[in-house]
């Protein structure tokens, strides 16, 4: 969406728009209004309520017209904030282009002088250079530019040391052109946005501090007035005659407001990261709206998903995630869920418990029944009594999905007291157990340490020493070794596998890797696109993949000490999830595509063995697939 | 620990420098002659020549700028010729009205600022954070002085629940309750700009924080949504706040000058202004140089709260 577009689209700012352009066209045509002269005083007239006797705005204390003197005066405040605002901008954004532009030394001691002024509180630097240039609008203007120049030129200087060393101006440097070209035709316009939004976020700033300034009486002297020194003079009369205070206040207020509208429109319009909404926090729970029926379970398992459908909304478009999932986990039971990225296998994962983010996510059909408890659309409550006391994840990234300020002991301990009334002192050993229990040496130690001081692999036992506080029965691990090395991957996969012996856990086991399914899980899901492709017995999908998709994702996979074999990628790309195909999303890859793959939607049948896949032409050994 | 405070300390020297030299060539761009100034324009020329001698205005600029600056360090820093008195003295003197007033309304603005904010971002898109969102557009938005002026017609005049201005009542005890019946319009009226300020900042922080991963991990954990986000998020995000209110300080520090006016603080904003208006340099000096010095202290301060905040800051 264009700039203006999205502008007007946000209505408060558009309304602020309006207000400015008011005043600007008042301020404009000021001199034209037949209006009385501002600086005729009569004496006989003072402080004349508004309306009475003809006068729309009433008197101030030497009986001038308020409303004549309030669209002078506007128009004096107008011009005086938005020409301290460029002169600073012009200023500030040339120091900080040259500072970023040429870098080194030259970056250092600008850079240097402008933290010294910006160590100064603002308004007071101001009032010394009035001091010294005196009092007089136009100082107060030098003087208000003067303590925004820091501003721009830091702000500028960031955005053009990111831009100076890209690749468009390396090249204009080699086709020779000057310094100043480069700056002029190749920086310039792409800082311009930044020195916008500085600018229109800091123009009310200037046009507040102005009037500040002749308010104080060291601005514009009488018998000129702007607003600010409308409301100096108006003081000494506050109590007696109160509108003479309330008039000009009003004004600054309506232009300053309007201007904050503005500029802040401005800067959602022209930021990109605020443009695609991105900055919305996720609510505690996922958003449920689901249109179609609750499909029954009778659940004999542990856990059961039926028709499992997540989506994503966002600027108007429906990311299909998932798109109808149906997967049953038995106690103690280890089900790995494998696909690409992209493939709906975490955003499957996280809806169970109604931790994927949202806005944007939606869960729109389906239910997910956990030991006869019913999980999508429960309430906030009953999923956060059963989160990780009885249900609990191990996520992919141990850095991030650490709290980087408190100690790992602390967030051990809070994970065991968010379902348990136990003492602190039990609680603080029994974390140290946990950690003993992930194989962490000097537990003790360790349960005090930050989790920036410790390794990816020690970090991810971490994780999973949270996820085992309160003795889960379902453990839902979120690729948990894909961030880690192969080595410690290797240890991580065989701690899981041992734990769950020991505890009897069930795990749901999202990857992307056939080696570790294979190592750790009883059966498989293949995903893509959304939905499960097949489903089986671990071995026998290993064995002879069933669906075309799994196969040629196992022959991607290198395998050591097997000889020289031929890896095929899988040409084309997976489907974009907001315009899915009709019948199989994965026809447009697969080789023994043929009409009817296209023609409506292919169920799930099971065929022998436990195994269940959507293909309409499953038969065939995993080596016609590679060949 | 202390390593790092006499780190921060040692690294604040060439700052209060650059401060002092900023000051003292403001000053020095004065246009006509300070002697001048002092002993009025009828002044013979032999005494304007035997005043400058006196105040060393005869001398080199850097030589100048060397000899005041050890004076300041010796606690000289001259002497007011509007008041006839020290300039340390007087300073010293209002800067304890000004700390009084900055110094509760900085504790106004952090605890409000920031709760207002954390709610905000908790509650996005709803009431309360329109609600919010609205009244920060409205208090950064209002001048301090115009604000002022409409409390203390509101609540000081027409309902009299407060007195109109100063600092002690002109008689009667100065006791706290008195003080704090005079403190609450003026210290309100000055923090709400910055509160605005804060809350803003604190909003968008927070919103930044409730979306990493660990604020996930904390609700896979099953911990509370309240936890979630007073504990959590807002232990996170205070990590890019408090450096805000270092810089929002220097705002209530410097704003107190408006609100001084207004409400007849006894405060160094005032004594400025009038420093100024009477062109009395060395009080205008002096006030600015010690100001600027307090706050460069006191961000020091913020930066070893910020390495207590954070374990990943090396100390």
């Amino acid at each position: 969406m264009s700039f203006f577009g999205l502008l007007a689209r946000n209505r408060l700012a558009l309304a602020g728009l309006v207000v400015m352009l008011a005043i600007v066209v008042l301020a404009l045509v000021t001199p034209l209004l037949p209006l009385a002269d501002p600086d005729v005083t009569n004496t006989a007239d003072r402080f004349k309520r508004p309306f009475e006797e003809n006068v729309i705005l009433g008197t101030d204390h030497l009986g001038r017209d308020l409303l004549s003197r309030l669209l002078w005066g506007g128009r004096l405040s107008l011009a005086v904030g938005f020409a301290s605002a460029l002169i600073a901008a012009t200023i500030g954004s040339a120091i900080g282009i040259v500072a970023g532009f040429y870098g080194g030394r030259t970056d250092n001691i600008i850079m240097r002088g402008v933290d010294m002024l910006m160590a100064f509180p603002y308004i007071l630097l101001a009032l010394a250079i009035v001091a010294a240039l005196g009092p007089g609008l136009i100082n107060a203007l030098i003087a208000v530019a003067a303590v925004n120049i820091p501003f721009f030129a830091r702000n500028i200087r960031g955005v053009t040391v990111s831009i100076a060393h890209r690749e468009f101006v390396d090249a204009a440097r080699l086709s020779g052109m000057g310094d100043a070209r480069i700056i002029l035709t190749e920086v310039l316009p792409n800082v311009i946005p930044v020195i916008v939004i500085a600018m229109s976020t800091t123009v009310g700033w200037m046009i507040l501090e102005t009037a500040g300034l002749s308010f104080l009486g060291l601005g514009s002297q009488p018998p000129q007035a702007d607003l600010g020194s409308m409301l100096g003079e108006a003081r000494s009369a506050l109590i007696t005659n109160p509108h003479t205070s309330i008039v000009p206040g009003a004004m600054i207020l309506v232009i300053v407001m309007s201007i904050n509208l503005l500029g802040d429109g401005v800067r959602d319009a022209l930021d990109p990261r605020l443009r695609s909404g991105a900055l919305s926090r996720p609510m505690p729970n996922t958003l449920v709206r689901r249109k179609e029926p609750v499909p029954e379970t009778k659940n004999s398992a542990l856990l059961a998903l039926s028709g499992l459908k997540t989506q994503f909304h966002s600027n108007g478009r429906i990311h299909k995630a998932v798109g109808g999932v149906d997967l049953r986990v038995r106690s103690g039971e280890c089900v790995g869920v494998i696909g690409e990225s992209g493939s709906g296998k975490s955003v499957t994962a996280l809806s169970v418990m109604g931790l994927v983010a949202s806005p944007p996510g939606v869960i729109t059909a389906g239910a997910a029944n956990f030991a006869g408890q019913e999980l999508i659309g429960a309430t906030y409550e009953t999923l956060r009594r059963l989160r990780g006391d009885r249900v609990a994840y191990i996520f992919q990234d141990p850095l991030t999905a650490l709290h980087p300020l408190y100690t790992v002991g602390e967030q051990l301990v809070e994970a065991i007291r968010a379902h348990h009334l136990t003492p602190k002192v039990e609680a603080r050993n029994h974390a140290i157990g946990l950690l003993k229990s992930v194989r962490i040496p000097n537990a003790e130690e360790r349960f005090d340490g930050y989790p920036h001081e410790m390794s990816g692999g020690m970090r991810q036992r971490i994780g999973i020493a949270m996820a085992l506080a309160n003795d889960p029965e379902l453990i839902i691990a979120d690729e948990p070794t894909t961030s880690l090395d192969v080595t410690v991957q290797a240890q991580i996969l065989s701690l899981l596998s041992d734990l769950r012996r020991e505890r009897g856990l069930a795990i749901i086991f999202i990857t992307h890797d056939f080696g570790v399914v294979a190592q750790l899980c009883d059966r498989v899901a293949v995903m893509y696109a959304g939905r499960i492709v097949e489903e089986g017995p671990t071995h026998a999908i290993l064995n002879s993949p069933a669906h075309p998709y799994t196969a040629r994702l196992m022959a991607c996979v290198p395998e050591l000490g097997r000889g020289r074999r031929e890896l095929a990628a899988i040409p084309g790309q997976p489907p974009v999830l907001d315009r899915l195909p009709e019948g199989c999303a994965f026809a447009e890859r697969c080789h023994k595509a043929m009409e009817a793959c296209r023609a409506g939607d292919i169920s799930i049948s099971a065929t022998a063995g436990q195994r269940a896949v959507r293909c309409i032409d499953p038969k065939f050994r995993a080596t016609d697939a590679v060949r | 620990m202390a390593g790092y405070i006499l780190n921060r300390l040692v690294s604040a020297i060439p700052v209060l420098l650059g401060i002092s030299i900023i000051v003292f060539l403001i000053m020095a761009m004065i246009p006509g002659d300070p002697a001048t100034a002092i002993l009025g324009s009828y002044a013979t020329p032999e005494n304007v020549e035997k005043l400058n001698r006196d105040l060393g205005l005869d001398k080199p600029l850097v030589q100048r700028y060397f000899i005041w600056l050890g004076n300041m360090l010796q606690g000289d820093f001259g002497r007011s010729f509007s008041l006839n008195r020290p300039v340390l003295h007087e300073v010293l003197e209002r800067f304890n009205g000004t700390l009084i007033l900055a110094g509760t309304s900085f504790a106004i603005c952090s605890i409000l600022g920031i709760a207002a904010g954390t709610v905000s971002a908790a509650r996005q898109y709803g009431l309360a954070d329109k609600a919010i969102t609205f009244a920060v557009l409205l208090g950064i938005s209002i001048p301090s002085f115009f604000l002022g002026m409409m409390m203390i017609l509101i609540f000081a005049v027409n309902l009299r629940w407060f007195p109109v201005s100063g600092m002690w009542p002109i008689y009667g005890a100065r006791d706290l309750s008195s003080l704090i019946s005079h403190l609450t319009l003026p210290a309100m009226v000055l923090a709400t700009v910055a509160t605005g300020v804060i809350a803003r900042l604190s909003r968008s922080a927070m919103l930044e924080v409730l979306r990493q991963d660990f604020i996930r991990t904390a609700r896979a954990k099953g911990v509370r949504e309240r936890s979630v986000i007073w504990r959590h998020a807002l232990r996170a995000a205070m990590v890019s706040i408090i450096p805000v209110l270092g810089v929002q300080a220097g705002f209530v520090l410097s704003g107190a000058v408006y609100v001084e006016i207004v409400f007849q603080w006894p405060g160094v904003g005032r004594m400025l202004v009038d420093a100024i208006l009477k062109r009395d340099i060395l009080l205008v000096q002096g006030g600015v140089v010690f100001v600027a010095a307090c706050y460069v202290m006191f961000n020091l301060a913020v930066d070893v709260a910020q390495s207590l905040l954070d374990p990943r800051i090396k100390t």
